[in-house]
C-alpha cells in the first residue's frame, strides 16, 4: 500500500497577509453583489406549515395544517384520526360490562369518570337503581378524575407557554391521586372501576382517611400555582384576550365544559341535568366573562377547588352498605357462592357466557367530565350487546372550534389556544 | 312525552312521524326532507329554544330491513329540556340529508363523522370529507353493519396500500391548493381539483385479496 497521501489545493486567501497578520474581509461585500437578485418579494405570499402529528405542543397526535401570512394564522385545518381505534364498532361486539375497559382508553386522563358514565348509561337503559354507597363512591371517582384531568391540563398548558415549575407541582399532586386510584382499582390508568349495577370493588382500608388528608393539603399546592401564574405578567400577556369566543359562538359550536363556561354560559351537566345526586352537594359552578384562554384557566382553576369541596363533602357523607345492587341477573355472585351454590353458579355462568340483556330501547346519558359533556348513547335490540354505542366526545367537539379561535392570531398563540381546549386524542379519535 | 312533540305536530302536520318515549327520553321522527326546517324552528321558536345541539350521530340496526337513522340530540339551555329528533333513511334509497351546519356550526365535524362512518351525504355541508379515516380510505363505511370488524381488505392488502400511499395524499385537496403545489401534483389530482371536487372517496379497487 502507498504511504501517506496528501491533498493539495489552493486557498482563495491564505488568511494572512505578507506580514503574517490576519486578512480582514469587509462584512457584506461578498454577498452584496447577488443579494438583489435573490431577494423575493414575500408580501402576500402565504406559507403552508404542517404542525404535528408528532409534536409536543399538539398534546398527542393532532395534526394542524396552518396557512400563515408572515406570523399570522390565516387558516388552521386540524386533521384528526391518527389514534382512531374503532371503539364504537368494537363495542357492538361486546357485552355491556366488556365495554367498560374500552371507556378507560378513550379519555385516558380521567378513566374513572368514563367508567361511571358508561355504567350510568347502561343502568338507565336497563332501569337499574344503584345503592346509596355506590352513588357516593361514584361521585368520589368522578371528582378525582376531574382533578387529575385538570391537573394534567394545567401542567401541560404551563409548559406550552413556557413555565415549567407548575408542571412539577401539578404532576406531584396527580401522582398522589393516582396512588389512591391504584389502591382502589389496582390500576393507575386502565381502572375499569364500575360494573353495571355497582362497582368493581369497594374502597380499601385507609382510603377515606388518606383522601381526606389529601383534600386538606391540596389547596396549598393550588395556592402556589395561583401565586406563580394568575398574576404573572408573561402568563397574562400570553393568555388574556387570546382565542376569545362569545357566549353565542360557544353555544353555536356546541362547546361544553370549561370551554363553554369560560364564555359565560353557566351550563354544567351536574347542575342542569343532575345525576348521582349532585343536586344535594354544595358546590359552585365558576363562569368566565371574556371567553379567552385566561378565563378558561381561571374556570378550571376554580373547578379544582370546587371538586375538592365536593370530595370532602362526599367523604363525610359516605354511607355504609352494599356497593352492588341485589340482583343476581346483573351482578356476579361472590366467588365462594359461585363455587358452592348451584343457583349462584348458574347465574355466574349465564352472566359470563350470555351477558346481561338490556330491554329494547335507547338511552342517552350525559355526565360532566373534566373535558366537558361526555355522553353515552346506547341503542339496544334486546340482546346482550348494544346495536350502537356512541360516545359524545367533548374534546372532539371542542376541538372543532379551534380554526375559528386561531384565525387572525399569531402562530405562537395557536399553541396557547390549542392547549386551552384541553384535548385528549384518545377521545377525539376514539 | 315532551310537549314540544305536540307543538311540532301542530306546526308541521304530517311531516312529523311517530313519537316514542324510551327510558324517559322523548324521541320524535321527522320527514327527512324537512329536517333542517324543523330543527331551525325548534332552535329559534320562543317556547322551544332548543339552542344547544348536543350530538349528531346515526344508528344502523342489525335487522337489514330497518332504515338507517340519523339522530339529533337537542337540549334547551334555557328550559333545561332534552329532545331527540330522528330521521329515517331507507337503505335502498340515496343516503342524503340536508346539512344543519347553517343552523349550528357545531354540526360541522359531527356530520363529517356520520358521513365518514355511515356514508350519509349531507347536502350543503361546507366541507364534507372524511374525518377519522383518511381521505383516500377505500374500504367503505366502518360503522355500517355490513362492514366486517377487521375491515374489508385483508391485512396484507391494508399493509400494501399503507406502504404505497402517496405522501401528498395526507394533505387535502384544499390544502394543496393553498400550497401553490398545483403544478407539481399528479395529473389525476389536478384533474379532480379543476372539476372543483375534493374529498371524494375513490372507486373501490377490484377484489384484491
Amino acid at each position: 500500500m502507498s504511504g501517506k497521501r496528501t491533498l493539495e489545493f489552493e486557498l482563495a486567501t491564505t488568511g494572512v497577509d505578507t506580514r503574517g497578520r490576519p486578512v480582514r474581509v469587509p462584512l457584506g461585500v461578498a454577498g452584496a453583489a447577488t443579494a438583489e437578485d435573490d431577494e423575493v418579494d414575500v408580501s402576500g405570499h402565504h406559507m403552508l406549515l404542517n404542525l404535528g402529528p408528532q409534536h409536543p405542543a399538539t398534546h398527542g397526535v393532532l395534526r394542524l395544517v396552518v396557512e400563515l401570512d408572515g406570523e399570522v394564522v390565516v387558516r388552521a385545518i386540524p386533521h384528526v384520526g391518527y389514534l382512531h381505534s374503532g371503539f364504537e364498532k368494537l363495542g357492538e361486539y361486546r357485552h355491556y360490562n366488556q365495554i367498560i375497559p374500552l371507556t378507560d382508553r378513550t379519555d385516558y386522563l380521567s378513566p374513572m369518570s368514563n367508567n361511571v358514565g358508561l355504567a350510568l348509561a347502561v343502568e338507565k337503559l336497563m332501569g337499574i337503581e344503584i345503592t346509596d354507597r355506590c352513588r357516593v363512591l361514584r361521585v368520589i371517582a368522578c371528582e378525582m378524575s376531574r382533578i387529575i384531568s385538570h391537573l394534567v391540563w394545567m401542567g401541560t398548558m404551563a409548559i406550552d407557554i413556557g413555565a415549567f415549575t407548575p408542571f412539577l407541582w401539578t404532576f406531584y399532586e396527580r401522582e398522589r391521586i393516582y396512588n389512591f386510584q391504584e389502591a382502589w382499582t389496582g390500576a393507575r390508568l386502565t381502572t375499569s372501576l364500575t360494573r353495571v349495577g355497582g362497582m368493581m370493588a369497594d374502597v380499601p382500608d385507609g382510603f377515606v382517611e388518606g383522601l381526606r388528608e389529601w383534600c386538606r393539603n391540596f389547596p396549598k399546592t393550588l395556592d402556589e400555582v395561583d401565586r406563580v401564574l394568575s398574576r404573572n405578567g408573561i402568563w397574562c400577556a400570553r393568555t388574556q384576550g387570546v382565542g376569545a369566543l362569545t357566549a353565542e359562538e360557544a353555544v353555536n359550536y356546541s362547546l361544553s365544559g370549561p370551554m363553554l363556561r369560560a364564555s359565560g354560559v353557566p351550563y354544567d351537566v351536574r347542575k342542569d341535568r343532575p345525576y348521582l345526586g349532585y343536586e344535594t352537594y354544595d358546590f359552585d359552578v365558576p363562569v368566565g366573562e371574556h371567553g379567552d384562554v385566561y378565563d378558561r384557566y381561571l374556570v378550571r382553576f376554580e373547578e379544582l377547588r370546587q371538586s375538592t369541596r365536593i370530595l370532602e363533602h362526599a367523604l363525610g357523607r359516605l354511607p355504609d352498605g352494599p356497593i352492588n345492587v341485589d340482583d343476581p341477573r346483573v351482578i356476579l355472585p361472590p366467588k365462594s357462592a359461585a363455587m358452592s351454590d348451584m343457583e349462584a353458579m348458574i347465574f355466574h355462568f349465564k352472566q359470563v357466557m350470555e351477558g346481561v340483556k338490556a330491554p329494547v330501547g335507547e338511552a342517552y346519558f350525559p355526565i360532566e367530565n373534566g373535558k366537558g359533556e361526555l355522553g353515552y348513547y346506547l341503542v339496544s335490540d334486546g340482546t346482550a350487546k348494544p346495536v350502537r354505542w356512541r360516545i359524545r366526545p367533548p374534546s372532539f367537539i371542542n376541538l372543532a372550534a379551534l380554526p375559528k379561535m386561531a384565525e387572525g392570531n399569531l402562530l405562537s398563540d395557536l399553541i396557547a389556544i390549542n392547549a386551552s381546549v384541553d384535548i385528549v386524542m384518545g377521545e377525539v379519535d376514539r | 312525552m315532551n310537549p314540544s312533540v305536540g307543538a311540532l305536530r301542530e306546526r308541521f302536520g304530517r311531516r312529523i312521524g311517530r313519537a316514542v318515549v324510551s327510558c324517559g327520553d322523548s324521541v320524535v321522527y321527522v320527514d327527512p326532507a324537512a329536517i333542517r326546517e324543523v330543527l331551525r324552528w325548534l332552535k329559534e321558536t320562543a317556547g322551544q329554544q332548543y339552542n344547544y345541539l348536543v350530538d349528531v350521530t346515526a344508528v344502523e340496526y342489525r335487522d337489514p330491513e330497518r332504515p338507517l337513522e340519523v339522530v339529533y340530540e337537542l337540549f334547551s339551555l334555557e328550559r333545561r329540556v332534552p329532545l331527540r329528533v330522528k330521521v329515517e333513511l331507507p337503505k335502498d334509497g340515496a343516503l342524503e340529508l340536508d346539512s344543519v351546519v347553517p343552523v349550528w356550526r357545531g354540526a360541522d365535524w359531527l356530520e363529517r363523522e356520520v358521513y365518514d362512518m355511515f356514508g350519509v351525504t349531507f347536502r350543503g355541508h361546507p366541507d364534507l370529507r372524511r374525518i377519522l379515516m383518511w381521505e383516500t380510505y377505500a374500504e367503505g363505511y366502518p360503522l355500517r353493519k355490513d362492514f366486517p370488524l377487521r375491515g374489508r381488505f385483508s391485512r396484507s392488502e391494508q399493509v400494501r396500500q399503507a406502504l404505497n400511499i402517496h405522501p401528498e395524499a395526507h394533505y387535502s385537496m384544499e390544502e394543496l391548493s393553498i400550497a401553490d403545489a398545483y403544478q407539481d401534483l399528479p395529473a389525476d389530482v389536478r384533474e379532480r381539483l379543476s372539476r372543483g371536487e375534493r374529498g371524494e372517496v375513490p372507486e373501490q379497487p377490484p377484489e384484491s385479496r
